[in-house]
């Protein structure tokens, strides 16, 4: 089996608490149900992006499943999944942007966004509809109905929170003794 | 006596693989079992460096290139991972919310032990055992979040002792806690020591309140090197202290105005022990006579009063018991008290992010209870703890310019605001950088700027100096009493008592959601009554004031204040 | 602090199993009733999680806000399965039994009203089992559990972790939120959505950057203390396995086998009772 380095576990559980917290109380409901304008996105892409597709797929894993256990509507595991999904496919942009040197410039926010909105695309319009066929067998056009919205919705958000949280976190790494004074 | 060495550092030189200089240098260092070591330093100086030496985060966490020789229980420290490490150095970090990992204390305490696979039947047994050592026994099955600091740091260093460690290291234990848990978790670390006989290495710049115990020695550092290694009475008969930026126990300062010679035999580094000739006393009182009255200059119109605020929390915590209080116009003030007391919640309701359910709030005539929180901050400015808690833009200009924006306010109005609020933050020359290029001192001010450039009429600002050392200090307090100066009422919340003394004339006392005082900073630290039930500390002033016979104490302290203001200038 | 995850601690036979055997349940009784349409087992699997919900000796009033949000969120599903999809059921059951016309496409037959009856028994069935498992399992036993049925004990420890820091990060974006407000950033509904994500950047970017030099803290202090060295791990919180543990964890086991038997034995996953 993999070994983890502790430094990869933390994220995961640090990550999956954030995830949580976003989810739970920045939520802005949508008229679809079980479709919130949800911010956690956002941050999963950058999780992923800074931390690889193994600790993005878990953070998204283990964040869904604790927002599904909080609110007692039963676990819903077709959804869950596809949060997972979500954070291991963003995970592919690790080495696409180069975060840690402190650029990520236009080309890296447009590669960024490429690659989460086929994510996205690919998570709420495949394998969400998908797996609820699998498992309710509920009508094709809702559950497709459902993924576009959360899909649409979820790459919008990730375009802004998560592109402004790569910007911030690049910023960071920037080191001092580069600059003067004016 | 060769193998009584668990540490010795044989000129060792360290530096990170990111930088350009070494970190440490030439350090020669031995320590032996069961002694008490205090490593002191300003901030940079190389001591946390050392500390991560000792407990192998360096080389397996952060790398770089060592020189020399560093052995630690007889091994090259270099070549141990920190899995054989940890079951010979117990570190407690300063970040006690970090330390503590369990859901509640006896996992955090079982933490060590269940890495190593103990049996979970023997797992209960120890945590019994540790608990009761560290006395948290009765909390055992608490979260972290329904503990105090004082607790909590604690159970840091019973999840430590649960590995049976030779060596217990611990990174600035005083730097979150009020003063009087500081004083109980020294007393507890010298406990704990006399118990277990293991070597004791304590990294802090309070050196006052570390020496509330005796150490067997201190290393004073600066710079990546050592300074001083020696007993801590000779190290305070010289001004090393001063020279390293580092805070001198306030009562030796004192004797050395009164230009009283300080000598090894007077131990002064203990002061239940300090030996005073009545000469020596002569001179202390004489030195308090001769020193001029300070000036007592508060102004008297009422800017923020508060009548009768009754504040419960939804849990049903009841915070504040009809507290009545007021701020004038261009004063400076302290709000004291300990954890829980109700000081963070007043601010809270000031501030309007809470509302209180009973009583009244008004600022120069206006009802603030009738303001939204975003229309109160134009009157009244808030700066967190945290600076990164309140930095959201990566250009210093953009995250000054924030609040104006958000108002509307036009860009050709906002660029002269804000530069001329940078100006007065000192900032101005760094306006084009990056915030994250900016040191943690400088972003202290870039979130002042950001809350001046309101112009709300009164800044509040929560624990404005935690965990900084004296340099720091001293820029960001001298920083505020000039914007205090220019017109700026300035309101402190803090645990701080040299804070509270040398800037604030007047302090507010809550204890148990009420006031509990109103007075000068002075005279609260010099009556007991109080001190004890807000978790404060008596300064050291007093007792040498009281061994001196001086009747006065808080006049003492007082004319010390300003004095030392003055030298210090 | 609120109970996020409602842990309620009382004295019954379901408390009294261990969170592992707990886990196991739950993963076997949501997928005998992911994997069925037959409605007669849906119907018994639903009878028997309400009665289990009287054993574990929960009272309404503690799951009062939980309740809610299932019925919502099952009345809402359903309308809208019915909305996009009247003539699924017909589609399923291949037959067509009119009741009663509403309008245009939307006419109620039996078989739809069959299948919605069915998808609120998949749910029904389920839902008081994760309201069970979360109200009778100390969170602190959780993650223990999960390395007991086979999760990596690193993955679990940081499950752990998630439940530990909950209340912090709530704690800190709640403060963070409030200086953000002070400051102007406004989140209200009056603003447009882009605007809204904008300020709400403003409170992520300082709780997230400040959570990475968490992350690097608390990996130092987990290091410091020996964690991931060894393969194994052992667990203050963890259990013994009882009888019961046993018995329950063969009875979930068994209804996933009667599941996909009775999928097997009928030749189609659903129960028609039309033809």
């Amino acid at each position: 089996m993999k070994k983890f380095s502790v430094k990869s576990i933390v994220a995961i559980g640090i990550g999956a608490a954030l995830f949580f917290v976003l989810g739970r109380f920045v939520a802005i409901p949508s008229p679809v149900p079980n479709t919130n304008i949800s911010v956690q996105y956002g941050l999963l892409a950058f999780l992923a992006v800074v931390y690889g597709p193994v600790v993005g797929g878990l953070v998204g894993l283990i964040g869904h499943a604790l927002i599904d256990f909080s609110y007692g509507w039963g676990i819903w595991w077709s959804w869950v999944i596809a949060s997972a999904v979500f954070g291991v496919l963003a995970g592919f942009a690790t080495k696409a942007l180069k975060l840690e040197e402190g650029e990520i410039g236009k080309t890296g926010l447009i590669k960024f966004n490429l690659i989460q909105v086929v994510s996205h695309l690919i998570c709420w319009g495949v394998v969400a509809p998908v797996l609820d066929i699998l498992i309710y067998n509920e009508p094709l056009d809702k559950l497709f109905a459902q993924g576009l919205v959360a899909g649409v919705s979820n790459a919008v958000t990730t375009a802004i929170v998560g592109s402004l949280l790569c910007v911030a976190y690049a910023a960071t790494k920037v080191k001092a003794g580069s600059l003067t004074k004016e | 006596m060769e193998n009584d060495i668990v540490i010795s550092f044989e000129d060792f030189g360290f530096q990170y693989t990111a930088q350009a200089e070494p970190t440490l240098h030439n350090i020669n260092l031995t320590i032996r079992r069961g002694e008490k070591v205090l490593i002191a330093g300003p901030s940079g100086c190389g001591k946390s460096t050392l500390a991560h030496c000792i407990n192998g985060l360096i080389p397996n966490s952060y790398p770089g290139k060592a020189t020399g020789k560093l052995t630690i229980g007889g091994k090259d420290a270099l070549k141990l991972d920190l899995f054989g490490l940890s079951k010979m150095v117990g570190t407690v970090l300063q970040d006690s919310d970090g330390q503590f990992i369990g859901l509640t204390v006896a996992e955090d305490i079982a933490f060590a032990l269940e890495n190593d696979c103990i049996p979970t039947q023997e797992l209960h047994e120890e945590v019994k055992r540790i608990a009761k050592l560290v006395d948290v026994e009765a909390v055992l099955h608490h979260a972290p979040h329904e503990i105090s600091g004082g607790q909590k740091q604690r159970v840091g260093l019973g999840g430590v002792m649960v590995n049976e460690v030779d060596i217990l290291l611990f990174d600035e234990p005083l730097a979150n806690l009020d003063p009087a848990t500081g004083k109980a978790a020294i007393a507890l670390i010298d406990d704990i020591q006399k118990r277990t006989g293991c070597a004791v290495i304590i990294i802090e710049h309070r050196l006052e309140d570390v020496l509330y115990r005796p150490v067997d020695r201190v290393v004073v550092m600066g710079d990546g090197r050592i300074l001083y290694d020696g007993d801590p009475d000779t190290m305070l008969c010289t001004d090393l202290l001063q020279r390293s930026g580092i805070r001198e126990p306030l009562y030796v300062t004192a004797l050395k105005y009164a230009g009283v010679t300080i000598t090894r035999e007077m131990r002064p580094s203990y002061l239940p022990e300090l030996v005073l000739s009545e000469e020596q006393k002569l001179q202390v009182r004489s030195w308090f006579s001769a020193q001029p009255q300070p000036e007592n200059t508060v102004s008297q119109e009422v800017l923020l009063e508060a009548k009768d605020l009754d504040f419960t929390y939804e849990g049903g915590h009841h915070a504040l018991r009809g507290i009545s209080a007021s701020i004038h116009r261009g004063e400076m003030l302290s709000i004291v008290g300990t954890n829980g007391a109700g000081k963070s919640t007043f601010s809270k309701v000031v501030c309007g992010f809470e509302k209180a359910q009973k009583g009244s709030l008004t600022m120069g005539g206006i009802d603030l209870n009738t303001l939204s929180i975003k229309e109160r901050a134009d009157h009244i400015g808030y700066v967190m703890q945290n600076p990164n808690q309140m930095i959201s833009k990566t250009q210093i200009f953009d995250e000054v310019a924030l609040g104006l924006r958000n108002r509307g306010v036009s860009e050709e109005e906002i660029r002269p605001r804000v530069e001329e609020t940078l100006k007065i933050c000192g900032l101005y020359p760094f306006r084009n950088w990056p915030v994250s290029a900016l040191s943690y001192g400088q972003k202290k001010r870039v979130t002042i700027a950001s809350i001046l450039v309101l112009r709300p009429e009164i800044i509040l600002l929560d624990e404005p100096t935690a965990g900084q050392d004296l340099k720091h200090y001293t820029e960001i307090m001298d920083f505020l009493s000039q914007l205090n100066r220019q017109g700026v009422t300035v309101v402190l919340i803090t645990h701080d008592m040299h804070l509270m003394l040398e800037y604030t004339p007047r302090a507010i006392v809550f204890n148990a959601g009420k006031v509990i005082a109103d007075k000068s900073a002075a005279e609260v630290l010099n009556s007991p009554e109080i001190v004890e039930a807000a978790h404060l500390k008596e300064t050291s002033l007093y007792h040498l004031s009281m061994a001196c016979g001086i009747e006065s104490a808080e006049e003492f302290t007082r004319r010390f204040i300003a004095r030392d203001r003055e030298v210090r200038k | 602090m609120i109970n996020l995850f409602n842990y309620i601690d009382r004295l019954s036979p379901i408390h009294r199993l261990t969170g592992a055997s707990k886990l196991v349940c739950l993963v076997a009784w949501s997928i005998a009733a992911m994997t069925s349409f037959y409605t007669p087992l849906l119907v018994a699997l639903t009878i028997a999680s309400f009665a289990l919900f009287r054993l574990a000796r929960l009272r309404v009033k503690d799951i009062s806000f939980m309740l809610g949000m299932m019925v919502v969120y099952i009345l809402m599903n359903n309308l809208l399965i019915f909305l996009f999809s009247p003539g699924h059921g017909a589609q399923i059951y291949g037959t067509q039994t009119v009741l009663f016309k509403i309008a245009g496409p939307y006419t109620v037959t039996a078989e739809q009203l069959f299948y919605h009856l069915n998808v609120i028994l998949k749910n029904a069935c389920t839902v008081p089992i994760v309201l069970l498992f979360v109200c009778t399992t100390n969170p602190s036993e959780f993650a223990a559990s999960l390395n007991r049925i086979g999760v990596s004990y690193r993955i679990s420890y940081a499950v752990a972790l998630a439940l530990r820091y909950i209340p912090d990060i709530q704690r800190e974006y709640h403060d963070i939120a409030l200086a953000q407000q002070a400051r102007g950033t406004e989140m209200s509904s009056k603003a447009s959505l882009v605007h809204r994500l904008k300020a709400a950047s403003a409170i992520l970017i300082p709780l997230i950057l400040s959570s990475m030099e968490r992350i690097e803290t608390i990996s130092n202090a987990m290091e410091l203390r020996g964690f991931g060295k060894k393969d194994k791990r052992s667990w203050y919180s963890a259990r013994k396995f009882s009888a019961m543990d046993f018995l329950a964890m063969g009875v979930c086991i068994l209804l996933v086998l009667v599941s996909l038997g009775l999928t097997m034995a009928n030749g189609s996953r659903y129960y028609n009772p039309f033809i």
